[in-house]
């Protein structure tokens, strides 16, 4: 079997479960994880096509990482900040109890 | 494929499974940080040690505790009467189906196509480093400016203002 078949196999799985957590969850912070999940699915797509690419000495999927997953914690800080907001502002983290867009 | 890389698969989809199915939310962080574990070995067996490491000290140890710190802080562990899935769960459910769906398929077909190189890249730090310093040190500024933003912003988001009440009236 190809290797980098198997790796973008696994990476698809996961990027699926992310998705259906972050679909099917009501607790805010839950949708958070399943969104880093599918971040992480990203991630190993790139250092797969990294590794079995043809020119690796070039470090691009590389370093596309890195900066990747510099993104994904900043995203995380940010949500993170957002849900206490919110759990403060409205006593829950229940999204499916966050019907209103004013306050 | 080695029966490494399928251990290490496993461990990964089944973290990943668990965090998005157990009811309480202090087990899902346990079973994200399981999956990021799963991930980094992932990322050593590809010969990307760089990446496996900063996947170890970003998400092990900065983001999975942040997200316990958020539980905790939202009593988030608590598990909700009516259910822990929201109420059209049934369509999230067939719309992740059908993107798995489809990301296999592309896959599949794509199998006679795909590149595959076997020789071992060698990546050294110093590598990693001038290439950082030379060709990529526009997106490095960029990130550094972002982390600074988004750590600024996410404090101020969650910072707890005592006059908020009276400067709204």
């Amino acid at each position: 079997m190809n290797p980098l078949v198997a790796y973008l196999t696994v990476a698809a799985m996961l990027f699926a479960i992310g998705l259906a957590g972050a679909l099917t969850r009501r607790n805010a912070i839950l949708v958070l994880i399943g969104i880093e999940l599918m971040l992480n699915a990203a991630n190993l797509n790139l250092i797969a096509f990294w590794r079995y690419g043809p020119h690796p000495e070039a470090l691009t999927g590389f370093m596309f990482a890195i900066f990747s997953i510099a993104v994904a914690a900043a995203e995380a800080a940010v949500g993170l900040g957002l849900v206490i907001q919110v759990h403060r502002h409205a006593h829950s983290t229940d999204l499916d109890a966050m019907n209103r867009m004013k306050g | 494929m080695s029966i490494i890389f399928y251990l290490v698969s496993a461990l990964t989809l089944v973290g990943g499974l668990a965090a998005i199915l157990l009811k309480n939310t202090v087990h899902c962080a346990l079973a994200l940080t399981v999956a990021f574990a799963g991930l980094a070995l992932l990322f050593l067996s590809l010969d990307a040690q760089f990446v496996g490491f900063a996947q170890i000290l970003v998400y092990i140890g900065a983001v999975a505790i942040l997200v316990v710190f958020a539980i905790l802080l939202t009593r988030g562990s608590e598990t909700p009467k009516d259910g822990v899935y929201s109420r059209h769960w049934h369509t999230g459910l067939v719309i992740a189906a059908a993107v798995f769906a489809v990301l296999g398929w592309a896959v599949l077909q794509s199998v006679r196509v795909l590149p595959y190189e076997t020789k071992t890249p060698q990546v050294t730090v110093m590598q990693i480093g001038n290439a950082l310093m030379s060709r990529y040190v526009l997106p490095l500024e960029i990130v550094a400016l972002l982390l600074t933003a988004a750590m600024i912003g996410a404090v101020i988001v969650a910072m707890h203002d005592k006059n908020g009440k009276e400067s709204a009236k």
